[in-house]
């Protein structure tokens, strides 16, 4: 059923509503490449009128991909929770911006179990900077392994010492580093240099020696493919944490290399290792807009929609951490530091609509049009919207990935500046370690001998 | 040489006590120390450094004969359907497809050999011949042609396989570059390539260059994964890298 808009005497027709959501979307360089971005500004608030005025029952009979084509769209339609989406269920799409922004936190919170990745697009899209702030900053989302992450007034980070040849010293002292800042409640997480299983569990056992010398409340991860892992934790590595990098189509996943089968799987290997003290969140996800693009897996819709759509899979497996890297896929998909600004914050949004521990990898690589500046920028707007976690990698330059993600001293900061505080149970552990007293020498109780730094 | 480093030095085991002592680990930026919460001064302008040096490296372009002389064989020269560095980053699939009227010498069932620019070409000029030299007597199949492709991404290399007929391709790649890193080299393996292959297809090989993965060991891993995907008669998360560490010949 095709939808229109008349805009100043010109009538606008958008074919289905995928390309409704597509032509809706504030303009970005990956939906321009796709071919599916509005053509002016004035399409652009056309679709966004006509989107306004659609009743957010629509999604629950117009799929963006066909059910019968995508196991993703299997997922959204069968998980779909009428009860919990009765509260807006009458409501249109312009109708429930006004409703989350008016409504409590419990509220909003409560909602997530209703609502389809497509809706939670569908309201961004007409949403402001301020707004996605806001609607984030109601959603409560708490997980646990050996803390507790997302408690109201916390801000976690996920120290990410990376090295370029997983040397364990390198890693040593990137872990210490970070720890001396106040990083690593979310996770200490390396990405290898190889996805050699070797290599991989050589760097698994030496995160674990770490944490369990220095008596961490915090959990490791290796962040190399879902089988990786599980041929690692087959042969009795001490995983964690299963780390995969999802999308949102079936096909998306598949140039992954893996399935909703295979996640399930890897939940279950290592659930059964009953690693986590205080809760059963096993898995960790990162995500971005235009990898579906990039996989040429995208089916018409735009990225913004797509990346949602990728939520649904995460929350299926109950995460302990999620998180977009939402400027690390370059220029074509998100062109400048405007951009990237704007997909870091809708991603946060939606992802906390939808239910899930989201953080966000604040970054840019050196090919697109982004510094300093506007990661200081989106980290303080993450900051202010709750943000779960964010990235700590030593002076905001990983050696290893080759981008600019933020630093410890950034963490350190978006805390001090909003009145954040670690994970409680990291928090307690940083004052027993004496940690943050001396900016010159390292604690005795940190020593770097304890952890082969000698 | 001062007292205190005197006695550092005559320590048999020097453990780290300051905080910047943890900078001889590791390249990364650890022990800047803090000004508040903030880095300080010198080590914000150091950055800032590094990343005027990177955006300026985006903009790098391959000196073509230079590169030919060293790596001193029959070349071959293509370009993507990307005419230029501007639409090359905002149209990485220009870069994926040759450009019109491209002819390719057909060597059928060779390993084909792709030299490319990607995102920066500076490692490029400088590793990959090097690499080159080292892979050429360790393929387990004839070597195809070299081909040298400008404005090219990864997936270029499946075109030109494609088109020459061979059974796998090897492309050099120049790496995103980073604050630290303006010379890395990578390397894509992808058995039986044709377009359309996705990037779950292949096998890669990262952080090529002084520093990081060393030239030697890059041809060796390369070489293990092309015997390897002659046997498995595919690359990609198909094929696990469990090359053995003590498969690495001696330096």
């Amino acid at each position: 059923m095709p939808f229109t808009q008349t805009i100043g005497g010109t009538r606008f027709v958008f074919d289905d509503l995928k390309t409704l959501l597509a032509r809706a979307t504030p303009l970005r360089s990956g939906d321009a490449l796709a071919g599916v971005a509005a053509e002016s500004a004035a399409e652009r608030i056309a679709a966004q009128r006509a989107l306004a005025d659609l009743p957010l029952a629509h999604f629950l009979n117009e799929t963006v991909i066909p059910y019968e084509a995508d196991e993703v769209t299997r997922l959204i339609i069968d998980r779909h929770d009428a009860a919990s989406f009765a509260p807006v269920r009458h409501l249109t799409v312009g109708g429930f911006r006004d409703w989350l922004l008016a409504a409590d936190p419990a509220a909003v919170t409560a909602l997530a179990p209703g609502l389809m990745p497509e809706m939670a697009a569908a309201v961004s899209k007409i949403m402001r900077v301020a707004d996605l702030i806001q609607v984030a900053a109601k959603c409560r989302v708490v997980t646990r392994f050996r803390n507790t992450i997302g408690l109201p007034g916390t801000l976690s980070i996920r120290l990410q010492p990376n090295h370029p040849t997983d040397d364990p010293h390198g890693i040593a002292a990137g872990v210490l580093d970070g720890l001396l800042l106040g990083a690593g409640d979310a996770v200490i997480g390396i990405n290898p240099a190889t996805d050699n299983v070797e290599a991989v569990m050589r760097v698994l056992d030496m995160l674990d020696r770490v944490r369990d010398r220095y008596e961490i409340p915090t959990q490791t991860c290796v962040l190399s493919h879902v089988t990786t892992t599980m041929l690692a934790m087959e042969r009795g590595a001490p995983v964690d944490l299963v780390f995969q990098s999802i999308g949102g189509t079936e096909a998306t996943n598949t140039s992954f290399g893996v399935s909703l089968s295979v996640l399930k799987e890897a939940r279950e290997q290592a659930l059964a290792l009953g690693r986590g003290t205080l809760g059963d969140n096993v898995m960790y996800f990162e995500t971005g807009q235009g990898s579906a693009l990039s996989a040429e897996a995208h089916h018409g819709v735009d990225q913004q929609t797509i990346e949602a759509r990728a939520y649904a899979v995460a929350r299926e497996f109950a995460p302990l951490l999620v998180n977009t890297v939402v400027g690390f896929i370059g220029p074509e998909y998100l062109f400048d530091g405007k951009q990237i600004l704007r997909a870091g914050l809708e991603d946060h949004c939606c992802g906390k609509l939808l239910g899930l521990p989201m953080g966000v990898d604040v970054c840019y690589t050196n090919h697109a049009e982004a510094d300093q500046d506007d990661m200081d920028t989106l980290l303080t707007c993450l900051a202010v919207a709750g943000v779960t976690y964010v990235m700590g990698v030593p002076g905001a330059d990983d050696v290893m990935l080759a981008y600019q993600s933020t630093s410890f001293h950034d963490g350190l900061t978006a805390r001090a500046m909003l009145g954040k505080r670690a994970a409680p149970e990291f928090e307690a552990w940083l004052a027993r370690m004496g940690i943050g007293l001396d900016a010159e020498h390292i604690p005795a109780r940190l020593s770097p001998a304890l952890i082969g730094l000698a | 040489m001062n007292a205190r480093d005197d006695a550092a030095l005559n320590r048999p085991s020097h453990a780290p006590a300051l905080w910047r002592d943890l900078r001889r680990f590791t390249d990364a930026r650890v022990g800047l120390g803090r000004a508040g919460t903030a880095v300080p001064t010198a080590a914000h302008l150091d950055f800032q450094e590094a990343h005027a040096r990177a955006r300026d490296a985006v903009w790098s372009a391959l000196d073509v004969p230079a590169l030919a002389a060293a790596i001193g064989l029959p070349v071959t020269l293509v370009h993507s359907s990307a005419p230029d560095r501007r639409t090359y980053l905002l149209r990485p699939d220009l870069g994926r497809r040759l450009a019109d009227g491209v002819t390719l010498p057909h060597a059928p069932g060779s390993v084909a050999l792709v030299v490319a620019d990607g995102l920066c070409a500076i490692g490029v000029q400088r590793h990959a011949p090097a690499v080159l030299q080292r892979l050429l007597p360790m393929l387990p199949l004839p070597a195809g042609p070299v081909v040298i492709a400008e404005q090219a991404r990864v997936a270029l290399g499946d075109d030109i396989a494609e088109r020459i007929g061979a059974a796998a391709v090897v492309v050099m790649i120049g790496e995103r570059p980073g604050l630290s890193t303006t010379d890395s080299l990578g390397l894509y393996i992808t058995w039986a390539p044709r377009r359309g292959r996705t990037d779950a297809e292949r096998n890669c090989i990262s952080n090529v260059r002084p520093g990081g993965m060393g030239y030697d060991d890059a041809a060796a891993k390369a070489a293990w994964l092309l015997r390897a995907a002659q046997g498995l008669g595919a690359t990609g998360v198909a094929l696990k890298d469990e090359m053995p560490a003590t498969a690495l010949p001696a330096p």
